[in-house]
């Protein structure tokens, strides 16, 4: 049974050098920054930096083959989607008119292609980004690091709990559903949507149950250790920067300088040098 | 207790056991409808229990947080705006239980009303409202598209949370002593 839902292999390689910190601010900086720039310049820039630190990372295939391919076939799902509701966005953004392909509300139009190519860029530097993130971050480290870019400890902790108890309720969870199944719940295409239904309350309450009890008891445990009465708290997986953090989060602000000086010189948020 | 430090350790404790909880059913307990990509969803009947009883800050911790992991874990990027949704959704709910207080014990014919009502509410200004303006504004994608998703994903939830949500209420509630339900004598 995999136990390890976030995939995090411990490693020696300079990415899992890195604290916490460094590589959650980096990677919710690169993220937010990159979905919100539209020049496919700055995006295979981005792809190529989060790809080569996939290499830098050591990650295996075989580790992330499954969840690749299922972000591609999510992206091409996408991709369709957006050409189904909306074959002329391109045009429409651009400003501009090339038919590459067929005629009518539906032609294939350069715009459109381009269009679909940004965002397509997009799942290429945020995929690379996440699976180094969720495979080289220990998860305790994680919160640690939540902590110390500013959330409240109390939030903080509160994610420290959940990632603790994914795999403990991912147990519970099999469990329940085997015992159910072998009293005779069908949650299969086999049978009726109603029977479906009640199969899945049938696992729902008393997971529901147990899971409102563990919060009372674990609760009552943290308040007799005196939980949340200091303004602050240390963690045990706290990490010191070292020169290593330092470089990773100049060559990350340089990743930001470099998308702010595009939006300036664009005058948005797209770059189309084809009019 | 002091209450003046943020959180309630309790709360801490229900937004960190509840994401879990939340991220587990989303993942494997989602019931296929027979319409393709369509899926009955667990998770949101767990959500609205959460928040009927923990109100709105930690409904809306809980579906942020779990929504953000979840879509970390399974499709390797977080969409935001949808994220955001969700947890616009949690807090509405959470409100909505606030005042109505739908985890008393006392679930009665008017409470499930006001807590589909509440729902119906919540589902569409989260998945048809913030949903699609975050995708436009964030993601910049066509409005015919995400408007489409964002209908399709409301209608889903509302019915599966007018059924699931309205059980697993219900049945929270027979477990909780009624308030009032015990009598002085003298």
């Amino acid at each position: 049974m995999n136990h390890n839902i976030f995939g995090f292999h411990p490693g020696t390689t300079p990415i899992h050098q890195l604290t916490g910190t460094t590589k959650l601010i980096i990677f919710l900086s690169l993220t937010i920054f990159g979905s919100l720039s539209f020049d496919l310049r700055y995006l295979l820039l981005l792809s190529v930096v989060a790809i080569g630190a996939l290499f830098v990372a050591k990650i295996k295939w075989t580790d992330v083959r499954v969840l690749v391919w299922l972000v591609i076939v999510f992206a091409i799902l996408n991709l369709i989607l957006i050409y189904v509701f909306a074959p002329q966005y391109g045009t429409h953004l651009f400003g501009s008119k090339t038919v590459l392909l067929g005629s009518g509300a539906y032609a294939l139009t350069f715009e459109q292609l381009y269009y679909e190519i940004i965002v397509f860029t997009k799942y290429l530097f945020a995929l690379p980004l996440a699976l180094i993130f969720l495979m080289t971050t220990n998860p305790s480290e994680f919160s640690a690091g939540l902590n110390k870019i500013g959330i409240s400890y109390r939030v903080a902790y509160a994610v420290a709990l959940a990632l603790r108890y994914i795999p403990d309720i991912q147990v519970e969870y099999q469990t329940i559903s085997k015992v159910q199944q072998a009293r005779g719940y069908d949650m299969s295409k086999n049978t009726s949507l109603w029977h479906r239904l009640k199969g899945a309350v049938g696992i729902m309450m008393p997971l529901m149950f147990t899971s409102l009890e563990q919060i009372d008891s674990v609760s009552r445990a943290m308040d007799l250790r005196r939980f949340g009465k200091r303004k602050r708290r240390t963690w045990y997986y706290a990490q010191k920067f070292k020169t290593l953090d330092w470089w990773a989060i100049a060559l990350t602000s340089l990743l930001i300088g470099i998308e702010l000086v595009l939006l300036l010189t664009n005058g948005s948020r797209f770059w189309y040098p084809f009019k | 207790m002091e209450k003046k430090n943020g959180l309630s350790t309790r709360s801490v404790v229900a937004v960190g056991i509840g994401t879990a909880v939340f991220i587990i059913l989303f993942k494997f307990l989602a019931i296929p409808t027979g319409i393709a990509n369509t899926q009955i969803n667990v998770a949101q009947a767990w959500l609205s229990l959460i928040a009927a009883i923990f109100g709105p800050v930690v409904g809306g911790l809980v579906a942020f947080i779990g929504h953000a992991l979840n879509d970390a874990i399974s499709y390797g990027s977080i969409w935001w705006s949808w994220v955001i949704a969700d947890g616009v959704f949690g807090v509405l709910i959470g409100l909505a239980g606030k005042y109505l207080h739908f985890a008393d014990g006392n679930f009665t014919t008017r409470k499930i009303i006001g807590f589909n009502l509440a729902q119906l509410v919540s589902n569409i200004v989260a998945w048809l409202v913030v949903a699609p303006l975050g995708d436009i504004l964030i993601y910049s994608e066509p409005a015919a598209k995400v408007f489409t998703q964002g209908a399709v994903s409301t209608l889903v939830n509302v019915i599966s949370t007018a059924i699931l949500g309205t059980a697993v209420l219900a049945i929270y509630n027979r477990t909780k002593v009624k308030k009032n339900s015990l009598e002085h004598e003298a």
